[in-house]
Formats: C-alpha cells, structure tokens, sequence
C-alpha cells in the first residue's frame, strides 16, 4: 500500500496542487490571490504532462552530442556536428526507449506486451536498423528488447522507416524537413508504448542506451505555458482596471458596490 | 373559371394582397376600405368556386412546398373545409361592411392596422379550413392567434391588454403545450400528418392501448380555439375587442377554426370508428357535455351584453365537440351543420349587440329594456338569430340540435339528449329575454348624462333611433340567411355527407 | 499548390494574419471596414468549404503537410462545415452592424485594438470547429476565450461590472479550459495520440479509469465552456455587461461552438462502446438539460434587465440542445444540431435588436423598451418576430428546431421530454412576451429618462439585423440546408459512434 503511494509520488504532487490552486481560487477574495491560485492549479498540469513524458532514467529530450560522437564507431556523423540538427536526429532515432516508458495509471496488460517484444525483436533488428541506428546503438543484441517494443506498436514499423529516411538525408546533407519528420515519427512511436513494464526500461538503461523523454508532452505543455501566461497577462490587466474603477480589488467590497449599482444603497443595507 | 387548386392557393394569398393594399393606402380610408370589399369578394367568389368543384366530388389540392422534409405546406378542399372556408370568407365581407360601419360610427382610431390584422386572419382562417395535413393547420392556426391579438388590444386600454395577455397566454399555452406536441407524437407513430378518411390512427390502434385517449385529449384540450372547458377564458376575454372583431372572429373564424379542427382530428385523423370502437371519445363527450351546461348556466349571469353571447358561444361549440365525440355519423354531420348554423346566428347576435353599442353606448342588459321600440330592425333581427342559436324552428339552428340528438340515440347516450334539452331552454331564457324585454318593457330611467342617445351616433328616423345604416344591413342579411339555411339545409346535409359516408 | 487545395486553411489563415494589421490601421472606420473585410473573406471561404464537403465528402487538410495522425489535422465533414458557416456567417453579419453600436460604447482610440480582438476571437472560433486534433482544440478555445475576456471587459467604459464579469469569466473559463486539458492528458496517456479520428479509433473498446476520469475532465471543461447549467454562472453577467455588439456576436457563436465540441468528443472521439458515456447521458447531460431548461427560463421571467433576460434564456436553449444529443439517435443529434443553429439565428437577431435600443436610448433595462414600437418600430418588429422565433412559432425557425426536437424525444421514447420541451417554450412566452407587450402596448412613463423621443436605428445597423430576421423566417420555411445537412451529419456521427468508420 505504501509502495502504491509513494511509486506514483508525482501524482500525488499533482492532486494537492490542483485541489489548492482550485481552494485558493475559490476560497480567496482578492483578485491578484485568484489569479496566484489558478497559477497554482495550472501548475499542477504542467506536471501532469511532464509525468506524462517522464521515463525513469530519461534525460531531458535534448540531443547529447557528445556521447553520441563516442559511441559511433564509424565516422557517420563527422562533419555534422551542428548541435541543432543532429538533435532532432536523434529525438528521432530515440524513440524507442521512450516508449519503453512505463505508464503506471494505465491498466494495459503489461505482460503481453512484454512477451510481444521478445517475440518481435528479433525481427525489427535485422531489418529495419540502417546505419544511423546502427552507429548509435552499442550493444543492439542486448538492449534492442526496448527497441522491439516500439516494432509491435501498428504502424510503428512505417514510421520506422520514414524516420531513418530522415536520418539518412539528415546524415547526407541537412535536410531539416526530413529530420522533423523523424522527430515526428518517435514522438509518435514513444506513447502509443506508453503501457509497458518499468522494468524494461531499467534494463535499456544499464545498457548504456541513452533514454530521452517524450518530448510531446513537453511540447504541449510549453504550448499550455504560454496560454497560461497569457491568461495570467490578461487577468491581471483585469485586475489593474477592476481597481482604477473600483478602487479595489477584493471581491466582497466589488459586490457591495456592485449591489449599490443595481439596487441603491436600501438594498444593501437590507441585504446585509 | 380557374381551376380550383389555383384558386385554392389564391384565395389564401388574396387576403395578403388585400393586406398589403390596406397598407399603400393607409392615408386615404375611402380607397382602403375599397381595398377591403374588393378583396372579400374576390375571395367569396374562389371560395365558392372551390365549394363547387368539391360538390362534384373533385378534391382539389396544392402543394406549396416541403418544409422539412415529408412534411409539406400543402392545401386539399374536402367538403367540410369547403363549406367552412365559404362560412368564412362570406361572412367576411358582410362583416366588412359592418365593420366601416362601425369603426367610422365610433370613429375609433388605428383603423389601417384593424383592417390589416383583419386579412391576415381571413387569410389564415381559409388556410386552416383547406389544410390537407395537421402540420399545415397547425402553421395557420397559429398565424391565426397571432395575428388576432392586435384586434382583441384594439382599444389599448389596461382591460384590453390584459383581456389580450389572457388571450394569447390560453390559446398559446394550449396550441404549443398540447396540441403541437400531439401533432408530432401522431406523426412519431404514423409517420405522416395527412389528414385521411378514416383516420391514419387506424392501422395503429393496436399498438396504442392508452396512448389513443391520451392522445384525443391533448387534441380536444390543445386546440384551444375550440374552447372547451377549462380551456375558455381566452374568449370571453377576447370581449374586449371592438364588436366586429366578436361578431366575425370569435362567433366565426376563430372558434369555427377550433370546432373544425376539432372534427377534422376526430375524421380525418382518429377516424369516426376507431373512436367508435375504442370508447376513447367517451370521457370527452362527457366533458364537452358539462361545457355546454356551465357555459350556459354562466352566461344566464352575465349582465353584459357580449360576455353573455360569448359564454353562450362557448356553450355552442361545445355541440360541435360533443357531435365530434359521440362518434356516429349523425353527431359528426349534426358538429358540421352546426358550424355553419351556429356561425349565422352568433354572427347575428354580435352584429346587433354592436349597433346598439355604436347607436347608444349601451353595453348592459339591463340597459336596453324597451330600445327594440326605437331600433325595430336590430332587435328584430337579434329576435331571429337568438331563436337560431336556441334552434327554433324555422330558423337553421334547429338542424344541428336535431342531428345531434339523433347521434346521441344512435350512441345510446339518452343523457346527452337531455342535456341538449336542458341546454336550450337555458338558451331559451336568457337569450330570448332580450328582445322581450327590449320590445315590451319600458326604458329604465335614465341616469345623469347618460340619457339615450346622448353619446351614440344614432340615427333619428321618425321615433327611430337607429344605428347607421351599415350596421344594420348585416345583422338583417345573416338573419335572413339562417332563415334560408332552414330550407336549404337538405343540399347542404348531401353536401357533408361524403365526410361519414366513406365515399370522396 | 493551388488556392483550392489550401482552402481549409483559409478561413483560419486570412483573420489571423488580418487581425494584428487592424492594430496599426488609424483608428476609425478603418478598423471596421478591415475586419468586416475580412469577415466576409471567412465567410465566403467557409461557404466553399462546405459546398466541396457537400459534394465530395470529408474533407482532411494536414497542417504544413505532416501527415496525420502526426501532424495537424483540418478534418472537415458536414457538421464542423455547418457550424464554420454559421460562426463565419453570423460574423459576416455582426461585424458591419458593430460600428455604430461600437463607436457609442466604446473608447475610440481603442476601435483597433476591439475590432482586433474581435477577429481574433473569431479566428478561434473557427479554428476550434476546423480542427482535427485534440490539443489544437484547446489552443483555439483559448486564443478565442482571452480575446472573449478583453473583448467582454471594454465595456467597462459603459459599466465597470463589465470589468468584473470580464474577469469570472476569466477565472471560470481557464478553470474549465485547463479540465479539458487534463483530459485531453488523460486520453494521451491512454492511447498515445491527440488526433481526434486516431483517438477515436485507439479508444474502441478501452474503458478504464484513465478514459473515464479524461472524459469526466472533459466534459466538465467543455460544460463551463459552454455554460451547461449548473456551469453557466459567468454566462448572465458577461452577456450582460459586454458592448452589445460582443454580446450578439458570442451570444450566437461562442457556446454553440461549445456545444460543437460535446458532440464531437461525444460521438466522435468516444463512441458507444463506451459505456460510461451511456450513463453519462441518461444520469448527467438528459436531467442537466432539462434542469437548465426550466431554471434558466424560470430566471428570465424575473429579470428586469433584457440583455441579462436573453442571456439566461440562453442557458435554456443550451438545455434544449443537451437534450437532443443525450437522447442518442440520429433524429435527436439532427435536433441539436438544427437548434444550435437555429438559436445562433434568433439570439443573434434578438441581442441585435438590444443593440439598437441601447443606442437609442443608452440602456438595456426593460424600462427602456417601453413604448418602442412608435418610435423604433423596425427594430422593435426585429425584436418581436426573433422573439417569436424563439418561443417556437411556426414559419420560425425556432419552430423547425422545436419540432425536430420533439420529433426525436417522441421517437426515442421520451415522451415525457416532449412535454417539457413544449413546458419551458412556454415560460419562452411568458418573458419574450413581457418586453413585446412593452414595446407594442406601452406608452414611456413621461416623467422618466427614456421618455424622450427617439429616432429609428441607422440603416447599418437595421440592414444586418434585418437580414438575420429574415434568415430566421427563411430558414424556418425551407429547411434543406439547415435539416438536411444536420441530419447527413448526424447520421454520419452516428455511424461512428456505433463503431462504424466514417
């Protein structure tokens, strides 16, 4: 019971915070305190996407250059050591332990799926990895358990392709279109696998496989962030009218005035 | 001659134009009211061309258009929508007359917007009466209220916008609470609103069980206009309206609209046999039973003079249900007649009530004791149209009251004849005291300023203080006419009878 | 490349890039005529799209040309076309009507950033009816929901209420946009995709706690969004306080947008299958509907101010719509649909209508309305026929709506629905009723400040009004393109939601 709680912490983190960020905007009467508690309960969003994305031993979805240079044995990717671009390659590439990640709210047979890949793996390994792939893995025998994953997902096996595609222009000369495609294709990939074991992915990692997140969430939420930001602008703007009008920004006293507005100052006072 | 489904469509799109001439010619009242007749007698002579081509046994039809899809604005004369739309359309232009008569005699004002409500009614009136689905009534039938409400607020006092609120509240409350509901449930079961001899309910009696009398129900209550206890109040309130508008639309086009759609539902929609089979029109006939002798019992208590004729009018239509709900083919032919006698003698009644009103001013009962001594003629008249509506020989009120009571044998309802009875000596006392009194008793002593014809717009002629001249004319004619109806009702029954008989 | 084949994108593409050229125009009519320009572009643009789905079928137009379910999708059958064109063409409609409304309300100097705004918010508008894709629905919902704030809130020059409306709706709004967030989320987790047909596809046959909690946040964020009663609380005052040519544009287009999404997420994303959408319908949405049906209506009998009157009556209607699609068949979902544009028709015209009388008299208590009919008599017959659209009169379209509605509830069963769908119209006569009498039976009270007599409203305002007047005449006589189109995509959805593909 006690492991139950504290394995989905982030969750937990979660709930407390939406429930304050909602008591607050619901239990204070100024207008700018409002504001703070809707802060707080799209914070506690933020956090629910960033879960989302999160996998145990991830790193930040950002390409790692440098170990990527050491772990390639051919010189694949020398002469392209824009950071930039060879950083959507490897979002791209990476998707498979991404959607390794294991989902622990959802119910999905995590078994089956597990068998699935041993059985699939195999397969995925011979025929799909082109050389970008090749060059990034050190240890495919190993660690392609995880890739296998992404291989049983419908689909997967095309956007596999399309990706490496990307990954080869991008390796030939910088054909930005192509890698944002790949970007696409793991961010696809990764979720569709979001019901599989923990456990898998640990074993990726001691593998010397480099985890990145899902970025989507990530994206989404930055989009999130910026409406947040944008509503917070716009509500404070609000506030700052409310009381060049007003004269005050506590909600109590606007209804009292309000009420003189409507009814003359006798419904007032009846009212109280 | 046009074919009749033309003149189908045109004698409801002529009252428009009618409309929209009164309308142009707002500013010069001669022309207007030129524009006025003119309309009525096209509108006579179509409707009548239509009544005839039915009597051939044709069941000329037009079809506007679909509104939504199956359901159709569309338009189909059958004998009893002919006779109905003939009542109304003649009736109009005598009414019209009347009606310049009594708007110049009482110089009341807004005349333009009375005459233009006015065509908009007729015309829905003659949509409702050639309807050939429920869904196309129901659009004319609504158009109809509304379309009164301006006449019943006519006089823009506070009485009249509140005998106006109740009006439209009653028939709106029943038309969109009860019956439009009605109209889609029967449509939800049968798929269609076509009115059909013999009833499109027929082939789903089974399926039904309670739902059928159910159903009845919302229709007998729903079609407010038809004014059956509870739903009445709209009409006596509806007495606000200046005179016309009580002679023509709440003793002819509105409540004849109801009492017909009445007998178009129990027809064309339920069917006389189904109801017949099924006992479902037993609780309403009771009902309708009970309306005629409280209306009557409540009229007997009204001094004023239109209050009374309107709970009397109530008490009339409520034949009409009644002849609906015994379900033989006597009651519906002797609801049918009773349309056309009915609408006569009301129209009568209102008309004389309105001379007396523009001569004198008068508008109690208790006013008018020895008046018939200075106006002959309109009391003269009132004398014959009461004895319609009591339905005394030989005037053409007595027909219905004898088809009804030969349906209600034929339904083994011994109890409505004596309710239709006790109904008539009621009439009998307090329509009959009237001109009794009016002819035989002295005048009342004339109060402070209120000696007779000090206001009105009598006409001095030798002793006779009579009204002018139009608003006397067409009490006189409808008189004459429910007097000629007593000898022509034969053609008018053969007329009808296709609507029970199973042929047309 | 040719312009046709980007023609999804144009009426989300061409307000989007006007709207920030408004904010250097000089200010004036400059601003206006821009916006009205670019209305009318939208409008044209939304009339081509859905005459191509109407001949061709779904139309998918992927975003940047990333195929979906990657990518962004424009996904465009018949419903979302139908209510593009009602939202591009009730902006067609308002936004020249605006101008003199606006100038007496609002600051001058402010005219370019308002009309902006307004594009902006319509941008969002469309953006959340064209699009395929779940979060991109949240994106437009808010881009439409902040300008909606700032627009709500410039009528703080006539009333300062209008500032604190602005900003419950603010806090009520982000709330129910950040639920609908949360369960887009949830979904996500559950199927690893935001596109709302691949969604559609990946839920068949899941429902666990995940999907139902997303469906929960769901439903309650799109509940706020688009005022479901008991959810409508910031509806009457934002409604009542926003200049009045906002609130005849939101009035008609915002929740019925709103609604849209329901119905989307109802039928399209979730499906049958998922059982708990079936008990949500029979124990949420069918008794909230009814419940907001009677209250609502109840409410706006005792309102003495007409703006604030209409707005409650709209959180009425919105019950009606509830109703038609929490009865599941095909004949309900076309009610819902009709009704969502039907009543977009009459509320449009009726807060028109409002508009102009405010003009005139520079208020919108029911006392101004006494005695109109002498002195404004084309805006007070705008104001009598949409109201009788709105009771439910027949040759209106409110009749057509009523009509499709009882239809359904009668077909489905619900017989007792039927009667208080027919109930509550009648309490619609009771306070429709109420201002008509004023306005057509009333003298002014002499002696107070709206005695004064009053010129008709300008021709720029009457010519709109009038044509939505007449549009809810016509389309309550014709009905092919109101009817017919609701019920293809009604029975296009229901093949989807019974698990059929599309």
């Amino acid at each position: 019971m006690l492991e139950f709680i504290l394995e989905r912490y982030n969750y937990w983190i979660v709930i407390t915070l939406m429930m304050t960020g909602l008591y607050i905007v619901y239990a204070r009467g100024n207008l700018v305190k409002k504001i703070v508690g809707l802060n707080v309960f799209q914070t506690s969003i933020f956090i629910f996407y960033i879960t989302i994305g999160k996998i145990a031993g991830g790193t930040a979805p950002i390409y790692i250059g440098d170990d990527l240079k050491k772990m390639k044995e051919g010189a694949h990717g020398d002469g392209h050591g824009d950071d930039h671009g060879e950083g959507h390659d490897a979002e791209g590439l990476h998707d498979t332990p991404e959607g390794a990640h294991a989902n622990d709210l959802s119910d999905a047979g995590e078994e089956s799926l597990h068998s699935k890949i041993e059985n699939q793996f195999p397969d995925v390994d011979g025929n799909d990895l082109k050389t970008a792939l090749q060059n990034l893995e050190p240890s495919e025998g190993e660690g392609t358990e995880v890739e296998g994953l992404h291989e049983t997902v419908e689909g997967g096996g095309k956007i596999a392709n399309q990706m490496f595609e990307g990954a080869d222009k991008e390796a030939a000369g910088f054909d930005v279109a192509g890698a944002k495609e790949a970007v696409e294709g793991g961010l696809h990939a990764a979720p569709d696998a979001a019901a599989a074991a923990a456990q898998t992915m640990g074993a990726a990692a001691s593998h010397g496989e480099i985890i990145y997140t899902n970025p989507l969430p990530h994206v989404l939420i930055l989009t999130a962030i910026v409406v947040g930001v944008a509503g917070t602008a716009v509500g404070l703007a609000l506030a700052v009218r409310i009381r060049e009008a007003y004269g005050t920004i506590e909600e109590d006293e606007l209804e009292a005035m309000d009420n003189v507005a409507e009814f003359g100052a006798a419904g007032t006072e009846r009212a109280q | 001659m046009i074919s009749p489904g033309i003149a189908i469509a045109a004698s409801v799109l002529v009252p428009l134009v009618g409309f929209l001439a009164i309308w142009l010619f707002d500013k010069s009242p001669n022309i207007r009211e030129a524009a006025t007749l003119t309309t009525g007698w096209l509108l006579l002579l179509l409707t009548v061309t239509v009544f005839l081509a039915v009597g051939e046994g044709a069941r000329p039809g037009y079809e506007v258009f679909d509104v939504i899809e199956g359901l159709p604005i569309a338009f189909r004369a059958e004998p009893l929508g002919a006779m109905f739309a003939v009542i109304a359309s003649g009736l109009w232009l005598i009414n019209s007359i009347y009606s310049i008569g009594y708007m110049r005699g009482g110089k009341e004002s807004h005349q333009t917007r009375f005459y233009m409500s006015f065509a908009v009614a007729i015309s829905a009136a003659i949509g409702v009466a050639y309807a050939a689905n429920l869904f196309t009534l129901f659009i004319f039938y609504e158009v109809l209220t509304l379309s009164t409400f301006p006449l019943v607020t006519h006089k823009g006092t506070d009485e009249a916008r509140l005998g106006g609120r109740v009006y439209l509240g009653v028939l709106m409350a029943t038309s969109i609470g009860l019956l439009l509901p009605a109209i889609v449930w029967t449509y939800a079961i049968t798929g269609t609103t076509d009115f059909a001899l013999g009833g499109i309910l027929a082939t789903h009696v089974d399926e039904m069980g309670l739902i059928l009398p159910f159903l009845l129900g919302l229709y007998a209550f729903g079609i407010g206009k038809a004014a059956l206890m509870p739903m009445h109040p709209w009409l006596p309130n509806a007495m606000v309206a200046p005179t016309p508008v009580s002679a023509f639309l709440h003793a002819v086009a509105v409540v004849k609209a109801g009492v017909f759609s009445i007998l178009k539902v129990a027809v064309y929609i339920f069917g006389i046999d189904v109801l017949k089979e099924t006992g479902a029109s037993t609780p309403f006939m009771w009902i309708a039973a009970i309306s005629i002798l409280l209306a009557s019992a409540i009229a007997m208590h009204k001094d004023n003079l239109k209050a009374r004729l309107a709970y009397s009018t109530v008490s009339q239509l409520s034949y009409v249900t009644l002849g609906a709900m015994l379900a033989t083919s006597m009651g519906v032919m002797g609801g049918a007649t009773q349309i056309a006698a009915h609408a006569l003698g009301k129209m009568t009644l209102f008309m004389c009530a309105g001379a007396v009103y523009v001569a004198h001013h008068k508008t109690l009962i208790s006013e008018m004791r020895g008046l018939g001594r200075v106006m002959p003629f309109t009391f003269g008249a009132f004398f014959l149209g009461a004895m319609s509506i009591i339905g005394l020989p030989p005037m053409s009120g007595s027909w219905p009251k004898f088809l009804l009571m030969l349906g209600a044998a034929d339904a083994q309802q011994l109890a409505i004849i004596a309710v239709l009875m006790i109904s008539s000596v009621m009439n009998v006392i307090y329509l009959l005291a009237i001109p009794v009194q009016a002819f035989y008793m002295d005048p009342a002593p004339a109060e402070g300023g209120k000696a007779p014809g000090a206001k009105g717009a009598a006409i001095a002629w030798g002793h006779l203080q009579e009204a002018p001249f139009l608003c006397i004319l067409p009490p006189i004619l409808t008189a004459l006419g429910a007097f000629i109806l007593f000898f022509t009702m034969d053609p008018l029954y053969q007329y009808l009878a296709p609507i029970v008989g199973g042929v047309g | 490349m040719s312009l046709s084949a980007q023609l999804p994108v144009l009426p989300i593409v061409i307000p989007l890039l006007m709207a920030p050229i408004t904010l250097l125009l000089p200010k004036g009519r400059a601003p206006w005529a821009w916006a009205v320009l670019c209305s009318w572009l939208a409008f044209a643009a939304s009339v081509a799209i859905i005459n191509n789905v109407y001949e061709f079928g779904v139309i998918s137009y992927h975003l940047g040309d990333w195929a979906p379910p990657l990518g962004i999708e424009y996904r465009i059958d018949l419903m979302n076309a139908l209510v593009l064109v009602l939202v591009s063409g009730i902006a067609a409609v308002v936004f020249p009507f605006a101008y003199e409304s606006v100038k007496s309300e609002i600051d001058e100097r402010q005219s370019p950033y308002f009309y902006g705004a307004l594009l902006i918010c319509m941008v969002g508008l469309l953006g959340v009816t064209i699009t395929g894709d779940a979060f991109n629905i949240f994106v437009f919902l808010e881009i439409s929901s902040l300008s909606a704030y700032a627009l709500i809130s410039m009528g703080g020059r006539r009333d300062r209420r209008a500032l604190t409306s602005a900003f419950n709706y603010l806090i009520m709004g982000t709330i129910g946009a950040s639920f609908f967030v949360i369960g887009v989320g949830l979904l996500y987790q559950a199927t690893g995709t935001l596109n709302m047909a691949d969604l559609h596809a990946k839920l068949a046959g899941q429902d666990n706690r995940v999907v139902q909690s997303g469906f929960a946040f769901i439903v309650v964020g799109i509940g706020l969004k688009l005022a479901m009663f008991p959810l409508h609380l910031w509806l009457p005052n934002a409604y009542t306080y926003a200049p009045s040519a906002v609130t005849a544009f939101m009035a008609a287009t915002a929740t019925k947008v709103a609604v849209y999404v329901l119905i989307r997420f109802f039928y399209t994303v979730f499906g049958f299958d998922f059982a708990f959408e079936v008990a949500a319908f029979t124990y949420v949405i069918l008794p909230l509907g009814i419940a907001g049906m009677f209250i609502a209506s109840l409410v706006a009998v005792f309102q003495e101010d007409v703006k604030r009157m209409l707005a409650y009556s709209s959180v009425a209607q919105i019950g009606y719509m509830l109703l038609g699609l929490s009865f599941a068949t095909t004949a309900g979902l076309t009610a819902a649909l009709v009704h969502m544009f039907n009543h977009a028709l009459m509320k449009g015209a009726l807060f028109m209508a409002v508009a102009c009388v405010v003009l005139r008299t520079g208020s919108h208590s029911c006392h101004a309305f006494a005695g109109l009919a002498k002195r404004m008599p084309y805006t007070t017959w705008a104001f009598v026929l949409s109201g009788l659209s709105l009771i439910g009169v027949p040759l209106t379209v409110g009749f057509v709506s009523k009509w499709y509605l009882l239809q359904a509830s009668f077909a489905a069963g619900h017989w007792y629905a039927g009667f208080l769908i027919v109930l509550s119209s009648l309490i619609a006569v009771v306070y429709v009723g109420r201002i008509a009498e004023l306005m057509i039976l009333r003298e002014p009270d002499p002696d107070g400040p709206y005695a004064l007599a009053r010129k008709e409203a300008p021709l720029s305002m009457l010519i709109p009004m009038w044509v939505l007047v007449i549009a809810n005449v016509y389309f309550g006589i014709r009905t092919e393109l109101t009817g017919g189109v609701a019920e293809r995509a009604a029975t296009a959805l229901m093949t989807m939601a019974s698990g059929g593909a599309q």
